[in-house]
Order: C-alpha cells, then sequence, then structure tokens
C-alpha cells in the first residue's frame, strides 16, 4: 500500500447560501497524479482552499503524512510541504524569476547573493524539467515560462504536495505537452500532484486516480483513471449524459456576408498586431479562427465590430464597405454602423467589455437594443417592454438570476456568459463575431453553447468563432483559418490537431508538405 | 513543524463568532433603516462625546431639534438653506454618475449667479420687465452661466482627456475671481462690494409675500427656489433611470468599455453631462441670489458646492435621495449656528458624515452571529 501524502476526511465548507464541500472525502498517495474534477462552482478551488490553509473547515479532519493538521495560513501549509499554484499567477513582473522565488522567503537575509540562488534555481528547474531563465524578468517570459516559475516557487520552497488549479487554461497545445511531462517526472520523484480541471481529455491522460465533485459532493473519490470512461466522468460531473457529438446538419453555405480584405491593424501599444489579413464568412456557416492567444484575434475581432481602427485594408458586410483605412468618423459610429448592420460581438472579457457589473440584469440585456422600438420610444425607455424582454430570455436562455433586477456582478461566469449570448443571439444577429464563447464554462454550460451556435448556423447566421480550445473548432467548424503573429498562416477545411498546431506555431499551410492539411 | 497547530489540541475559544458576510440580494428598504441606523448611531457617539466634555447630549439635541424644526420659522429655514443644497447635490449627483468627478459645482453656483444677476444689473431686461418673464429669463442665464462653466472642464476632458477633478477645482477660483470683479468695479454699489439691490420683481416669491392671505406665512423666507430644487430631482431621476440619455450615462458610468462595446458616443456625453450639471450647480446660484439675498455680492456661499458633494455621496447619487439629505444638512447648518459658531456642531455633523460612510459596509454585507457548540 502506497502510503497517504494527505488525506482529508469528511471536510464541510459552507458559504452564505451554498455548501461549497459536504463532508468530502479526498486520499492523495504519496507519488500519484490526483485528479479533481468538476463544474465550476463544483467546490474543487475550495476544497483545494481549505488544504492549502486560505479557508478553514466548518468541520472535518486534513490528515498530512497520517497526522491530524490545521492550518492557519497558506504559510502553515507550505510549511508542512504543501503548495499551490493558482491560475492566476501571483508574480512581480518587473523582478526577475529567482527573485519572485525567494520573495517572502526571509533568505537571503541582506545581501542579495543572487548568483548562487540562480544557480541554484536552474538546477532544481533542469532536475524537473522546468525550463526557465532564472535572471529573466517575469514580463519577459511567456505565459507557460512563468508557469514554471510559479511552479519553482512551490518546489524550491520544499513542497511535497503540489496543486495545480488549471494549470491548462492559459497553456497553448505545445506547452500543455512540456507541462504534462514536468508534471509526470515530478510524481516519479516521489511529489503528489493534484490536478484540478474540467477538461475531461486532459484528466484522462495525465491522472492516476480521480475525484469528481459535483455540487460540494464527491461523486467519486480516487476512481483509477484506466477503470473510467469520459462519458461516465462527465456523468459524474454533470449528473446526466453529456453530448460531445452534437449533431451539425448538413447545410450549404449562402453568400458571403461578412469580407476583411487585407487588413493591417495596431495593438494598443501602437505595434502591427495585424499584416494584411484577409478571411470571408458566409452566411450559414462558422469559420473558425485558431490560434495561440495574443496573436492578433482580439484585435481582428475588434476592427471587424468596429472598435479598433484599421491602419489598411477594409472590411465589408454584406459587400458594403462598413470600415477602411482614413476613417475619420468617431468610434461610436462605426460600432453604431456594425450593430445596426447586424452585427453581433460575444467579446473576449465578459465581465470588463461585455457587461457592466453594477447595473442589472435587464439593463444588461438592453445594451445593444435601447436605442429602438420596443424598448424605447423618442428618449424614453420602457421599462416594462424591457423588463418583460429580459424575463423572457432569461428563461429561454435558462439565466440564473434571483431577478432580472440584480446586478450582474453578483451572477456566475457561466451565468454572466448567457445574458451576453441572450443579448448578442438573441437579435437574430446576421453576422456572429464569438470570441471564446465557451471559455471558463462547465461541460454541460460548453455544450448549452455549442447547441447556440449551432442553431445560429442552421437559420443561416454567418459565425465567425475564435477560440483556443483546437477541438472545438474543429468540432464546429466548418471550415478553419490559423492566425500567428498577426499574419494567416491559411486555410484549411479538414485538418489534423498536429498539422493546426505547426500552423499555430508559424509554418504556413502552403510551406507545409503536400501530404498533409488537405484534407479529403 | 511547530507553527503548525494540531486541530485535536483543545483551546478556549469565543462561544459566538461574529461574522460579516456578503449580502447575495439587498433589499430596497435596506439602504433607508441603515442609513437611519447609521445617524442613530452618531447621534449616540456624539453623545457621549458631549457628556464627556461635560455636556448634557438630550439637552444638547432637543436644543438642536428645535433650532432646525422646533416652529414654522425654523422649518423654513432649514429648508432655505437645504434648497441650493439640493440643485448643487443633483449637479454632483449626475455628474458623479458618469464618474465625472465634477467638484467645480462652486464656480458653477457662481456662475450661474453671476448670470442671473447680469439679466438685472447690465440691464438684459429692462428694469420694469414683469417678474413672470424676468425670473424665467434669470433661470435661463444662471443655467447657462453654470453650463458654460461645466462646459469647458467636459470639453477639455472629452476632447483631450485633461483630468476633471483638476480643471474644475481651478474653474471655482476662476468663477470667484470673476465675481469679485464685477462686485468691485462694475457693478459695485457706492463702493461697497456688492451691487445693489434687486428690484422686487427679481426676487423669487417667498412664503412671506402671502402673509396678507395666510397669516402663518409672516416671516417664513422659504421660496420658490424650493419648487425648482424638487422638480430638478424628478427631472434628474426621469432623465437617469427612464431615458435612453440616462441609461447611456448610467452605462458609462458603471463600465465605460461596455458603453463603447455598446455604441455610446463617449465624448458627446461627457460634455453634455457636465454641461447640465454645470447648469444645474448654476440654477442653485440663481436661487440663493434671486431667493435669498437679493444682490451680487462676494459671501454668498458658504461651500454649498462643496457640501453638495457630501450630499450626493450620501444620497447615494440617487436624485430622490438628494432632497433629505440636503434637509439634513440644511438643518445641521441651521442648528449649529444656533449652538456655537464652531466646533460641536461641526464634530456631529463629523460624526454622522463617518458613520453613513461606514454604513455602506452594513448594506453590502451582513453580519452572522454563530453560536458554537461547546466541545465536550
Amino acid at each position: 500500500m502506497v502510503p497517504h501524502a494527505v488525506e482529508m476526511r469528511g471536510v464541510t465548507k459552507r458559504f452564505p447560501g451554498v455548501l461549497a464541500c459536504d463532508s468530502v472525502d479526498f486520499e492523495l498517495r504519496q507519488g500519484e497524479v490526483h485528479a479533481l474534477l468538476g463544474e465550476n462552482g463544483a467546490g474543487k478551488s475550495t476544497l483545494m482552499n481549505i488544504l492549502t490553509g486560505l479557508y478553514r473547515p466548518d468541520s472535518g479532519l486534513i490528515l498530512v503524512d497520517n497526522t491530524p493538521l490545521s492550518f492557519r495560513s497558506p504559510r502553515d501549509a507550505i510549511r508542512a510541504g504543501i503548495g499551490m499554484v493558482h491560475q492566476h499567477f501571483m508574480l512581480v513582473p518587473s523582478q526577475t524569476a529567482t527573485e519572485n522565488i525567494l520573495l517572502g522567503l526571509g533568505e537571503p537575509r541582506f545581501w542579495m547573493r543572487l548568483r548562487q540562488y540562480n544557480q541554484a534555481i536552474a538546477e532544481l528547474g533542469e532536475q524537473y524539467g522546468l525550463m526557465v531563465d532564472p535572471r529573466a524578468k517575469i514580463w519577459q517570459l511567456s505565459v507557460g515560462e512563468q508557469q514554471r516559475v510559479e511552479i519553482l516557487k512551490m518546489l524550491y520552497r520544499g513542497a511535497k504536495v503540489l496543486i495545480l488549479d488549471e494549470p491548462t487554461a492559459v497553456l497553448a497545445p505545445q506547452e500543455i505537452e512540456e507541462l504534462f511531462k514536468t508534471v509526470r517526472t515530478m510524481a516519479q520523484g516521489g511529489k503528489s500532484v493534484v490536478f484540478i480541471s474540467h477538461k475531461l481529455d486532459e484528466v484522462l491522460s495525465i491522472a492516476d486516480r480521480i475525484t469528481v465533485l459535483r455540487k460540494g459532493k464527491a461523486t467519486a473519490s480516487g476512481l483509477a483513471t484506466r477503470e473510467s470512461s469520459k462519458a461516465e466522468l462527465a456523468r459524474l460531473m454533470v449528473g446526466r449524459e453529456v453530448l460531445f457529438h452534437l449533431e451539425k446538419k448538413h447545410r450549404a453555405p449562402g453568400e458571403v456576408v461578412l469580407a476583411v480584405e487585407g487588413v493591417d491593424a495596431l495593438n494598443d501599444k501602437g505595434l502591427p498586431a495585424l499584416r494584411d489579413v484577409s478571411l470571408t464568412v458566409r452566411s450559414g456557416e462558422i469559420v473558425g479562427l485558431a490560434g495561440v492567444a495574443g496573436n492578433g484575434q482580439s484585435e481582428l475581432a475588434e476592427v471587424i465590430t468596429g472598435l479598433r481602427r484599421l491602419t489598411r485594408g477594409r472590411v465589408r458586410v454584406h459587400g458594403e464597405v462598413m470600415v477602411q483605412d482614413r476613417e475619420t468618423r468617431g468610434d461610436d459610429t462605426l460600432v453604431r454602423r456594425m450593430i445596426d448592420s447586424g452585427v453581433a460581438h460575444v467579446p473576449e472579457d465578459r465581465t470588463h467589455v461585455g457587461s457592466a457589473p453594477n447595473l442589472s440584469v435587464t439593463d444588461n440585456l438592453i445594451m445593444k437594443g435601447y436605442r429602438d422600438p420596443p424598448v424605447s420610444h423618442g428618449w424614453s425607455i420602457d421599462s416594462s417592454v424591457a423588463r418583460s424582454q429580459a424575463e423572457s430570455l432569461r428563461s429561454s436562455y435558462d439565466i440564473m438570476t434571483p431577478s432580472v433586477e440584480t446586478p450582474v456582478r453578483l451572477l456566475s461566469g457561466g451565468n454572466l456568459q448567457r445574458v451576453i449570448l441572450a443579448r448578442e443571439i438573441g437579435t437574430r444577429p446576421k453576422l456572429l463575431v464569438a470570441m471564446q464563447p465557451a471559455r471558463g464554462l462547465d461541460v454541460g454550460a460548453i455544450e448549452g453553447v455549442r447547441r447556440l451556435l449551432l442553431e445560429q448556423r442552421e437559420e443561416g447566421a454567418a459565425i465567425l468563432l475564435v477560440s483556443e480550445e483546437l477541438e472545438e473548432l474543429m468540432e464546429l467548424s466548418d471550415r478553419m483559418y490559423v492566425i500567428n503573429g498577426g499574419q494567416m498562416m491559411g486555410e484549411v477545411r479538414q485538418a489534423d490537431a498536429a498539422t493546426i498546431g505547426l500552423m499555430m506555431t508559424g509554418t504556413r499551410l502552403a510551406d507545409l508538405p503536400a501530404s498533409v492539411g488537405k484534407g479529403p | 513543524m511547530t507553527t503548525v497547530e494540531a486541530s485535536t489540541e483543545r483551546r478556549w475559544r469565543w462561544p459566538i463568532e461574529i461574522r460579516l458576510e456578503p449580502r447575495l440580494t439587498q433589499p430596497a428598504w435596506l439602504g433607508f433603516v441603515v442609513s437611519l441606523g447609521a445617524v442613530a448611531l452618531a447621534l449616540v457617539l456624539g453623545g457621549i462625546v458631549l457628556k464627556l466634555v461635560g455636556g448634557d447630549p438630550l439637552r444638547a439635541y432637543r436644543f438642536m431639534l428645535m433650532a432646525s424644526f422646533g416652529n414654522l420659522g425654523v422649518i423654513s429655514d432649514t429648508i432655505t438653506k437645504a434648497t441650493p443644497l439640493i440643485l448643487v447635490g443633483l449637479a454632483c449627483a449626475l455628474a458623479f454618475r458618469m464618474r465625472l468627478w465634477n467638484i467645480g459645482a462652486e464656480g458653477q453656483f457662481f456662475a450661474g449667479a453671476f448670470g442671473a444677476s447680469a439679466v438685472v444689473l447690465t440691464p438684459l431686461l429692462a428694469p420694469e420687465t414683469s417678474g413672470v418673464w424676468l425670473i424665467p429669463a434669470m433661470m435661463l442665464a444662471g443655467f447657462l452661466a453654470g453650463a458654460v462653466w461645466g462646459f469647458l472642464p467636459g470639453f477639455l476632458k472629452a476632447r483631450f482627456n485633461v483630468n476633471e477633478i483638476i480643471s474644475t477645482l481651478m474653474m471655482n477660483y476662476i468663477a470667484v475671481a470673476w465675481n469679485n470683479f464685477f462686485i468691485f468695479a462694475v457693478w459695485t454699489e457706492g463702493g461697497f462690494q456688492m451691487s445693489r439691490v434687486f428690484p422686487r420683481t427679481a426676487w423669487l416669491p417667498r412664503l412671506a409675500d402671502y402673509a396678507k392671505a395666510i397669516p402663518e406665512f409672516r416671516g417664513l423666507t422659504a421660496h420658490l427656489g424650493l419648487v425648482i430644487g424638487l422638480l430638478a430631482a424628478v427631472v434628474v431621476w426621469w432623465v437617469l433611470y427612464r431615458s435612453k440619455w440616462g441609461y447611456e450615462i448610467r452605462l458609462i458610468g458603471d463600465n465605460p468599455k461596455a458603453a463603447r462595446y455598446a455604441g455610446v458616443n463617449i465624448v458627446r456625453n461627457t460634455v453634455l453631462v457636465m454641461m447640465l450639471s454645470g447648469g444645474l450647480a448654476g440654477l442653485a446660484g440663481m436661487s440663493e441670489i434671486s431667493g435669498v439675498v437679493h444682490r451680487l455680492q462676494g459671501a454668498i456661499s458658504p461651500g454649498y458646492g462643496f457640501t453638495g458633494i457630501i450630499v450626493a455621496w450620501l444620497a447615494k447619487l440617487n436624485p430622490l435621495a438628494v432632497i433629505p439629505v440636503s434637509v439634513l444638512f440644511g438643518a445641521l447648518i441651521l442648528a449649529g449656528r444656533e449652538i456655537q459658531p464652531s466646533g460641536l456642531p461641526k464634530m456631529i455633523q463629523g460624526i454622522v458624515l463617518v458613520c453613513l460612510i461606514a454604513s455602506e459596509l452594513m448594506i453590502r454585507n451582513r453580519l452572522r452571529v454563530t453560536f458554537r457548540p461547546v466541545r465536550s
């Protein structure tokens, strides 16, 4: 019998109105990778926050190396050898990797004998396959490298148990592979790893055992991976059968709705973000845009929706030139023109762009339609019409909210996304620009979002789907474009993930061997 | 691992645990009840201080209450003090809703007073003009002058992103100096730093004017400005909560990026809101000049423009709540002057403010008291 590194028995934690953890049992063996699976709000993070001393349980027992312990802070937990890498990194951008790792340790005392520490950290990194230049400043590092710094930080503090909270959410496919290698190395080296995720495929490929949480309860505790299947895990997670492959009806695409022609644009820092980008989307088709985050997708979506000016080229909707270079009209005019010609936009940033947190659900739902009847007449907004519209959207899009007067900041991420989708799709758009519509949502909600997109396609909407989830793109898209460094790498109709992966890292389709990528 | 405390170890703990937990829903009456509670708590705290310095808190409070609400005369005085506060409070509430930090209401107040005076003193309208024409003309001039004073920082903010806090603050000094120039040099009466008294036709009707018909009104100073203020509150409320424009203002105020995404013209709205805000403060200046002072002079505002900021904030930027808050402040100003020129009333005013602002915590959160079972 492999000894238990950590054991949690009957852990219960109550928050106002929710039972976040309901007598959960969790055992972590030494040297294993144990996945903690569950939808958003299932209690995964709460359970791990209890283990790392951020919260204290209302009841239940925590045993580390078979000794009952109670932590008052993460500091206590790390002293007991338990460290967590959070989803949002806690690093100081202007300091080096080494400096960040040493931060808060109380050593070195006065003199920063950095060379010696750099050396130690480089060696530690080598041992676990976490290659980072210890002297590099955080802002110079990629997201994947920053994650490695976070892991090193915990290892350097002597963590024997590592908790990784949704570690793949921010990574590109290649980086995910490297992370998995590291995780395996760490497990072989005797470390125990808790891998928090809601992505079934990842969990199946990395974990030795799996604990599934649903609504605060463990629906499976320490299930061996080889004895489980994707369908079973999904059922344990969601509580019902989940369809992974939605039926996509054959549909011949119609006329060209969106045409982007040779567009150049700058990013917020004034540097080129898009170079000579062209694409078309026709009615009744979903066109995917694949790429690693930050390669110009956001800028492209903003150009198409009128939010960003272009420096060259033009954007046509239904053949009419909507935006072109040397535009003198105000931003709001461009955005209004797009809205008026039926362009809907599900923005990447739900809270900072897509919604007004302190305004009510109703007010958020009328954000695009408040200018026109029946919501408004003349100068005034008909609040009873707005309300009844909101009520009907609330029921048809399953928005879980105490009332339509509730400020949206109190809604969960999934429900906020439903509010945005209800608003954008509810207008029956001709063109829908959807940025990461399913990001951060759980399996059940993702299925709902995909269903909505397919419905729109069947009704003849043109959809540009921007996503970092290759699988999602391949599942939903009729065609795909791949973007890298602000340039189009090519258009693919059917391709394997490897081909698209190569294109995402900067190889043009034209430069690939002829055998791949063209599809049957 | 000495610092890691074992959970099995027995340790004495409070049998009652009190925690703050965020509220998921806020009932409509909550804000009112909590504010009332905060004022009550403030009076208790103030009472303790009074007691400590050897006073009799109950007598002091009774005196203050009588001084501001004790009879028709002082109620009328309280309302007269509250009138400019309502208008200035509205001006601030409107601008703050859009997160435009207009702290230039004081200057806009002076600009409004100047604009209204110019109608009488230049004169723009002949002195014989009847009040039916003269008063609306003064209101319009006061509003426009205030709006111009709001337009400048609004335009600078919208066009060149000039910080409106600095520009509105600076515009205050310009407005005061501008007024001073006119009362010292142009409209001075016999070398005194004030203009001549306006003709009666330029006075806002007061309750005292009707004392012949209703004897109870004798000596009551409350004037038509109150009605202007109340109407303005209703109008601003309607604009904010029932109009397209108000929706845009609230949207920009809550999340400018979302407003941009919804195609709202932020530049135009910034200028317009600053103009309306300035106009309302200008109207307050007009109302004070025409309803109370009846001439243009230097000391027309004991800092109404700045008190308006506090009024707006305490009213939680709700135009209708501005009215009772202004009355409360009117009462505090009046009662304060009755007790002593400085010191105590200012202190109580301060305690009320701190308690009201701190009470925000109780609106967002609620107390949860749990009794721990005694472990055997």
